[in-house]
């Protein structure tokens, strides 16, 4: 844990239910940000991404660790730490009862802050969430994406040095999604830190300079998303499906390629050489084939797992 | 964050998120003040002149007089409970409101008291639109009756931290019938709002004196009529331990469901 980063965790355990059934949820967690860096929580659904975000704003107590934020202990001064960090939840939680620039206001003066100020802030936070034209409709006439973003705004009422975003792009359209990145990485040139958690591997790997894969509240692998890859997986792909990728997988694959994991009817192929491999499927009747570079999602199956999570 | 049994935590922290609700109050103040009004004033007429017309005084006092000295508490009572149980359930979790505020630099213990001082704020509304009713009435038209303001408002509080209890246990809205028709609507006709206290069964009558509704009626109505509480500090006592006590329970039981 270096003096300078904006948020350290140390060796956190969170358990919960009771006796028997107590199960563990994080489970020796430890990570830091530093200034200005997007920082990724990648893992499946249930690996502890949530219970890691509460804990460390300090809105659910650690059975042991050590959190800071912004240099104050959590949970102990965890109200005092929140007055400089914005919070986008996972689920939206505007006030359906207010308009659009309502809902800033109202959320500026939880920060202590008066009125005159937030009338000078609300154009432009009104601006940086593309919602100018829509800031006295109610939250019920907003699509999914200016919910996100009217979101995104409000955790930026009191100009805050570090963003939680928890699976910000859940459930938006191609179109929302990418101007929320472009929001987020315009967030990150003006030198805000945030730390995201996602399930979305393009999203991982176009925003993060540095990511952790969690699973079962551990972390498996941390880095960044080229130097994950190129640690821990071959360099390329080969996706072969339909009805014969089974028995070609059983005869050609398994000498060319480096490993191999069946997904259904597929066959992923990893190797560090694919031309031999993409020799053999030259004259193979009833395969399809996809041959690309890896990526984070790979590596996040490989290290993850291929079972469904619930 | 200590452990979910200390003493709730008392900051002006309350006020933003007190001037929410409020803010959303004033959205709908009109049907919310209508309906304040028209509810006591229908039931004052309906009641006190056609039952007032058999029964003529109960205690020496005319019936309706009796009756709207009564029913201004039971609707501080109800208007507070309404609003610590449905309302703030609502926001906590179905608009998920409470949420987003502990983002912000607020903590539970000041959204809790927010909660309290807000139903009881929302009751006092209630109470005055009655008062103003009474008044119209030609009920209750005495300096001391502004005496009843402030007590209205402790009511007021006192029913909202018994409300919040629930809240916190509540998984859902049916919860709250329970609390309505086997709590409240008992103690309406245990505490002497239509009628005596006297005339319950002597066992009845032992534990009507227990009720926060009864304190709250003993301590409203000889002001309404123009007279004087027979033992104030007694019943402000019992209002100050179901306020105190039902508050800290309130904080404990809400603690534990965050």
């Amino acid at each position: 844990m270096t003096e300078t980063s904006i948020l350290s965790v140390s060796k956190l355990h969170k358990a919960f239910g009771s006796g028997a059934e107590r199960t563990p949820i994080i489970n020796d967690l430890s990570f830091a940000l530093r200034p200005g860096e997007c920082y990724g929580l990648l893992g499946p659904n249930g690996a502890g991404k949530t219970t890691t975000l509460r804990l460390c704003l300090g809105l659910s107590v650690p059975d042991s660790g050590e959190i800071r934020l912004n240099g104050r202990p959590i949970p102990d001064q965890a109200r005092a730490a929140r007055m400089r960090v914005g919070v986008v939840p996972q689920a939206d939680n505007l006030d359906p009862d207010f308009t659009v620039q309502e809902n800033l206001q109202v959320f500026g003066r939880y920060f202590g802050m008066a009125d005159a100020l937030m009338a000078q802030r609300i154009p432009d936070l009104l601006e940086f969430a593309n919602l100018t034209a829509k800031k006295d409709a109610r939250i019920g006439e907003l699509s999914g994406g200016m919910k996100r973003r009217l979101t995104l705004a409000r955790a930026l009422v009191n100009d805050p040095d570090l963003i939680f975003m928890d699976e910000p792009t859940t459930g938006l359209d191609p179109q929302a999604r990418h101007m929320i990145w472009e929001r987020l990485k315009s967030l990150l040139a003006r030198g805000k830190t945030i730390l995201l958690t996602t399930h979305f591997m393009d999203e991982a790997e176009r925003l993060c300079d540095r990511l952790a894969v969690v699973d079962h509240g551990r972390m498996i692998a941390e880095g960044s998303p080229q130097q994950l890859i190129a640690q821990h997986i071959e360099a390329e792909v080969l996706e072969v499906y339909g009805e014969n990728a089974r028995s070609w997988a059983e005869q050609h694959g398994r000498d060319h390629a480096a490993r191999i994991e069946h997904s259904g009817e597929t066959a992923f192929c990893y190797t560090n050489d694919a031309q031999s491999l993409l020799a053999t499927l030259q004259h193979v009747q009833g395969v399809r084939y996809l041959h690309r570079p890896a990526n984070l999602e790979d590596l996040f199956l490989k290290l993850t797992g291929r079972e469904m999570r619930d | 964050m200590t452990s979910i049994y200390a003493l709730p935590a008392f900051s002006l922290r309350f006020y933003p998120i007190w001037r929410r609700n409020f803010l959303v109050w004033k959205k709908l103040m009109v049907a919310s003040v209508l309906g304040n009004i028209a509810d006591p004033l229908i039931t004052l007429i309906a009641f006190g002149y056609g039952l007032g017309s058999m029964l003529k005084e109960v205690d020496g006092i005319p019936y309706i007089h009796y009756l709207a000295s009564g029913s201004i508490c039971m609707s501080v009572m109800m208007a507070s409970s309404f609003e610590a149980l449905y309302s703030a359930y609502s926001r906590m979790s179905v608009q998920r409101t409470w949420d987003a505020l502990m983002n912000a630099p607020l903590a539970l213990d000041d959204i809790v008291l927010a909660e309290l001082l807000w139903s009881a704020t929302k009751s006092l509304f209630s109470g005055v639109a009655i008062l103003c009713v009474m008044f119209a009435l030609g009920i209750g038209l005495h300096p001391q009756v502004l005496l009843v303001l402030p007590l209205l408002f402790f009511a007021g509080m006192t029913f909202a931290a018994l409300g919040l209890i629930m809240n916190a246990l509540a998984r859902g809205y049916d919860f709250f019938t329970y609390y309505f028709t086997l709590i409240l609507t008992p103690m309406v006709f245990l505490s002497g709002v239509y009628y005596p206290v006297a005339q319950l069964p002597s066992w009845l009558q032992l534990v009507s004196q227990f009720l926060p509704l009864s304190a709250a009626v003993n301590l409203v109505r000889p002001l309404v009529l123009g007279g004087w509480p027979q033992s104030p500090l007694l019943d402000l006592a019992i209002l100050a331990v179901y306020c105190c006590g039902g508050f800290y329970a309130a904080m404990i039981f809400t603690r534990r469901r965050f």
